[in-house]
Formats: structure tokens, C-alpha cells, sequence
């Protein structure tokens, strides 16, 4: 391929394909501990860390690491802290974040707003050798935790109290979690964008679930679609001449309504999920793969599960 | 080994405050090994908060409770104690299989490093098979009704192989089938000489099995001994107890099911 021969799109491919990995691994554990929005309030933050690189003359890379690091933490503490101002405490960081990157950067010699538009929607041709080492290593470190920690960290987002009563550390789990979408958040910022980072950890898992049953499966389907979409796009984005990241994300969500069109076509065609299934399984012999048994559950039970599913 | 073993839990003048509302209200409560406890009460009575505070998931604002003869806070044995939670708190929206939630019940029992032994496959099946879902493992957890999830969540804490159980109303909105499995699973339990705690609006088919109960009223035991009659409507003779409570509301509901003596 013609695309191979640039060094900055070999560069930019191999980050896009370790974003693609990393980014739904983490987000599928956000999502089931109902924390989507958690990479959207680190991206904002790791903006500022991105300013204070550009005023300070440092990698903005390195800098965005510690700052979203920082703010990961915060927001897991005034998570677990408080349970009525969780919501408010993520906007204060949010707008925070925003508008002390776009002051610092006013503040930097020559730094005009125009230099943080390519790390709020990613940018292929900035993507150096120097921020390829470091994303690597943070994509494999992400990997790294999910594969040691993925047992603890899923029973923690099943449920903390349970987490807690089987012995687990849940406050640093907890820290664990937060601290790797914040690397997670740095590593997919070069190529899709500060702004669209969370996109890539939250789209391609509600995609996956659309076609899974376990966890495990949820997670390695939506590495696939990860890393589809984030080649995909960013091919895109290199024929047209677009940027990276809108191209990434609308990949994404073009593979979420067809994994909801394949669904629904598995339901029409074969098993039916639904309340009760077991039984259903059991009274109707093996026969419950078809819809039309359905009228055969017997009242008395599904009424009882429609009372319990509320 | 210490001539006398301690109580699997002890409670000692136990204050709990929810949002700043006094919930428990000087509670003592001492449950040996191998007793079988109802925790009977009407809605916010504290039922709820009793339990997860001897679990030390509350902390206590007054007094204090011991597991296994150490301080709630600093307990580290927890691979010896099972806990069912209510199952309002099963939530998230990535699915799971009914085996991958039965699994999670070994995490006290495995090494971050090593994969599922076939020690702990064998225990998830055995958790699975006590409960009836032998040969469900692959099932979408989302896709079970609520009897069939509460019985996996049973069978979560099954897998542990814990000495000690304590279930959070392991029977509300749980249809006859279930009712059954769990009363099968229980007895099995207490043939083994299992602790066990348990939550429960009323008691139905579990009754025969329970060796003591204490009733809560407004954070405090108001009877504490053999369970009680039932009185009223429930006391009538074609009254079978198996009418199904919608969990919606758990403990927040004006009404109590639990005709107080």
C-alpha cells in the first residue's frame, strides 16, 4: 500500500491500531461500572496538561500524562467521596480543564489557540517518532493491567460491596481503573483528539454488546472494532485529507448501527433473549431457539418476570 | 487454635446512620457458627443496613461488631464469607455470562497471575449445579429472569466456598421454581454446618429451616428467638406465602409486608 511508504502514516497507523486495542480493553470495564463519561472529563483535563507542555517548551505527551493522571484521581476521589455532587464535581473539571489549556496556551511565547487544534481532534502528521515510543509503552501498559488485573477490576464493576466483602483492594482498583483511562486518554489523543478520545472507549463496546453474550467476548470484540475503526479512519482521513478523528469516530458509530442491524436479524432469525429464558428453554424442550414458542411460556411465569424486571 | 471459637459475627451497641438518619439504633447481635438467623423487619426497619454494616460496607457511627472475632475494618480472611446482595445492585450494561459472574465468586481464593485452576473450575460447577443452572454457564446473564439471577448470585458466593453466608432478601421477587432451588440449596448448606444470615420479608418456604430469627423494628431488635407466628392475613389457612414482592423499592416503601407480634 502506497500509504505505507510515508514514515509520519507507518507512525500513525501503528498509534491508531494501539489506540484501537486500548481504548474500548478499559472502556468496556467504564461502561459496565457506568462511567462513560469519565473519559470525556479526562480529556479535558489532559488538555491543560497539553498547554502547560507547550508553555513550558516540554513534550505536551508527557506533560498530558501527569496532568490527566492527576485529574483522573481527583475525579475517582470525588467520586467515591461524595455521592450527590459526583456529577457537579466532573463539570467543575471539565470546564476547568478547558479553559486553563486555552489560557496557558495564550500564555505561551507565540502560542496561539490555533496549536491545541490538533490535540482536540487529532492530527496524523504530528505524530513523531519520540510520541510513538511513549504511546507504545502506555498502550502496553493499559494492556498489561486489564490482562493482571481484568479478574478483580470485573467483579469491581459487577459490584463495589461485593468487590469489598470478597476482600478486594477497591479503593486502589478504583485508583487503577481511573489512572489507566487516563492513559488510555493520552495515548488515543495524537490520533483521534482530546475531544473524541471518550468515543473510542464508549462506541465500540456499545457496538460489541449489541453481538455478545460474556464480558470476555465483549472486550475482544470491541478491541476488533477498535482497531477497524481506527485504521479505517484514519485511511480515510489520509485519502481525503480529513482529520483522523471525526473519520475514527463516525466509523465507529457507522459499525454500531450495523452490529445493531446484525442483532436483530440474529433475533428474527433465531434465539430470542428474553426474561425467563431458562425456563422457557426447560419447558419447551429445546425448542425455545423459536419465537413462535414464546406463546407457550405460561402466563403465571412471565407475569412474574415483568414484576421482577421492574 | 483457641480454646473457645468466636462467633462468626458479634455486634455490639450498633449505630448506623444513613444520609444522617439514625438507622440502626444500638444494636447486639451474636451469631455462632452453624446457626441459621432470619433478619425479619418491616421496609426501613434496617434489615438492609444491619447486614452490610456486620459486614463492615457501612461503617458504624456508635458501637462495634467483630467477624470472626476481629474488628470489622481490619478482617481479612474474607474468602470465609459469602455475601448475596440485593439484586437491584447488579447493573452496568456490558453483558456477562452466567459463568463469568459465578467466577468472579474464587477472585478471594486466586492469584493475579496464574488462570482459573481446575480447582476453581470444578467449584463453579459445583455452585452452578447446587443452584439448578448446571449446563447455563453460557447463558447471557441479562437474558435470566429474576429468580434465575438471584440464584446466580447465589451461586457467586456459592463458589467461594465460604464458611459463612449472608444474603440480602435472597427470596423477594423470586418465582415458586426458585423458591424451591433456594430452599434446596440452604438445606444443603446447613448440612455442611454453613453459617448463614439471612435478609427476608417473610419467610415461606424457608421457614423450617431457620433456627432463630430477630424482627428489627426502627433500627432496633424487637424480638429475638424462635420466628415468630404469623398473624393476620398470613396466619389464614389457605395462605401459602408464595406471592412474589417487587424489589422496586428496597427498603424505602411506607408498608411492610411483615405483620409485626
Amino acid at each position: 500500500m502506497s500509504i505505507l511508504t510515508f514514515d509520519f502514516m507507518r507512525r500513525a497507523l501503528l498509534a491508531a491500531v494501539l489506540m484501537g486495542l486500548a481504548a474500548p480493553a478499559v472502556g468496556t470495564f467504564i461502561v459496565q461500572r457506568r462511567l462513560a463519561l469519565l473519559g470525556d472529563g479526562i480529556g479535558h483535563v489532559a488538555l491543560t496538561g497539553v498547554a502547560f507542555g507547550l508553555l513550558t517548551s516540554t513534550s505536551p505527551i508527557l506533560t498530558a500524562v501527569i496532568v490527566s493522571v492527576f485529574g483522573a484521581i481527583a475525579i475517582e476521589l470525588l467520586r467515591s467521596r461524595g455521592r450527590t455532587g459526583g456529577d457537579v464535581a466532573l463539570a467543575l473539571l471539565f470546564y476547568g480543564g478547558i479553559a486553563g489549556g486555552v489560557l496557558l496556551t495564550n500564555l505561551a511565547p507565540g502560542g496561539d489557540t490555533g496549536s491545541l487544534l490538533s490535540y482536540l481532534f487529532g492530527s496524523i502528521s504530528s505524530v513523531s517518532s519520540r510520541d510513538l515510543y511513549v504511546v507504545a509503552g502506555l498502550a502496553v501498559a493499559v494492556v498489561a493491567v486489564i490482562a493482571i488485573f481484568g479478574r478483580e477490576l470485573f467483579l469491581l464493576c459487577q459490584d463495589e460491596e461485593v468487590a469489598r466483602a470478597s476482600g478486594l483492594p477497591v479503593r486502589f482498583l478504583s485508583l487503577l481503573l481511573a489512572v489507566t483511562a487516563a492513559l488510555t486518554v493520552v495515548v488515543a489523543m495524537r490520533v483521534v483528539g482530546l475531544l473524541l478520545v471518550s468515543a473510542l472507549m464508549v462506541v465500540p463496546v456499545a457496538a460489541a454488546q449489541q453481538l455478545t453474550r460474556g464480558f470476555r467476548t465483549t472486550v475482544g470484540v470491541a478491541m476488533v472494532f477498535g482497531v477497524l475503526s481506527a485504521v479505517g479512519g484514519l485511511y480515510a482521513g489520509y485519502q481525503r485529507d480529513l482529520s483522523p478523528g471525526p473519520a475514527i469516530v463516525l466509523i465507529a458509530l457507522a459499525l454500531f448501527v450495523v452490529a445493531v442491524a446484525g442483532r436483530s436479524l440474529i433475533r428474527t432469525l433465531g434465539v430470542r433473549p428474553g426474561p425467563g429464558m431458562l425456563r422457557r428453554a426447560r419447558a419447551n424442550g429445546r425448542g425455545a431457539r423459536h419465537p413462535r414458542h414464546e406463546s407457550t411460556t405460561p402466563a403465571s411465569a412471565r407475569s412474574d418476570a415483568e414484576a421482577t424486571s421492574r | 487454635m483457641t480454646p473457645r471459637k468466636p462467633p462468626v459475627f458479634a455486634m455490639t451497641g450498633g449505630e448506623a446512620r444513613l444520609d444522617g438518619r439514625l438507622v440502626l439504633r444500638g444494636v447486639d447481635l451474636r451469631v455462632p457458627a452453624g446457626e441459621v438467623l432470619a433478619v425479619l423487619g418491616a421496609n426501613g426497619s434496617g434489615k438492609s443496613t444491619l447486614v452490610r454494616a456486620l459486614l463492615g460496607l457501612i461503617p458504624l457511627s456508635g458501637g462495634r461488631t467483630e467477624i470472626y472475632g476481629v474488628p470489622a475494618a481490619r478482617f481479612r480472611d474474607w474468602r470465609r464469607i459469602g455475601y448475596v446482595p440485593q439484586r437491584l445492585t447488579v447493573g452496568g450494561g456490558v453483558p456477562a455470562t452466567v459463568r463469568e459472574i459465578v467466577s468472579s465468586g474464587r477472585v478471594a481464593r486466586q492469584s493475579r497471575l496464574r488462570p482459573a485452576s481446575r480447582a476453581d473450575r470444578a467449584a463453579v460447577d459445583r455452585a452452578l449445579a447446587a443452584v439448578g443452572l448446571a449446563g447455563h454457564g453460557h447463558h447471557s446473564a441479562h437474558q435470566l429472569s429474576g429468580g434465575e439471577h438471584q440464584r446466580v448470585l447465589i451461586a457467586r458466593a456459592l463458589a467461594g466456598e465460604p464458611d459463612a453466608f449472608v444474603m440480602d432478601e435472597p427470596t423477594s421477587g423470586v418465582d415458586a421454581a426458585s423458591q424451591a432451588a433456594l430452599a434446596g440449596t440452604l438445606r444443603a448448606l446447613i448440612g455442611q454446618g454453613r453459617t448463614v444470615v439471612l435478609v427476608a420479608h417473610e419467610l415461606g418456604t424457608l421457614e423450617p429451616l431457620i433456627t432463630r430469627c430477630i424482627v428489627l423494628d426502627d433500627g432496633r431488635v424487637a424480638h429475638d428467638g424462635a420466628p415468630p407466628k404469623p398473624v393476620g392475613e398470613h396466619a389464614l389457612p389457605g395462605h401459602d406465602h408464595v406471592h412474589p414482592h417487587g424489589p422496586a423499592v428496597p427498603d424505602g416503601g411506607p408498608l411492610g409486608t411483615w405483620d409485626r407480634t
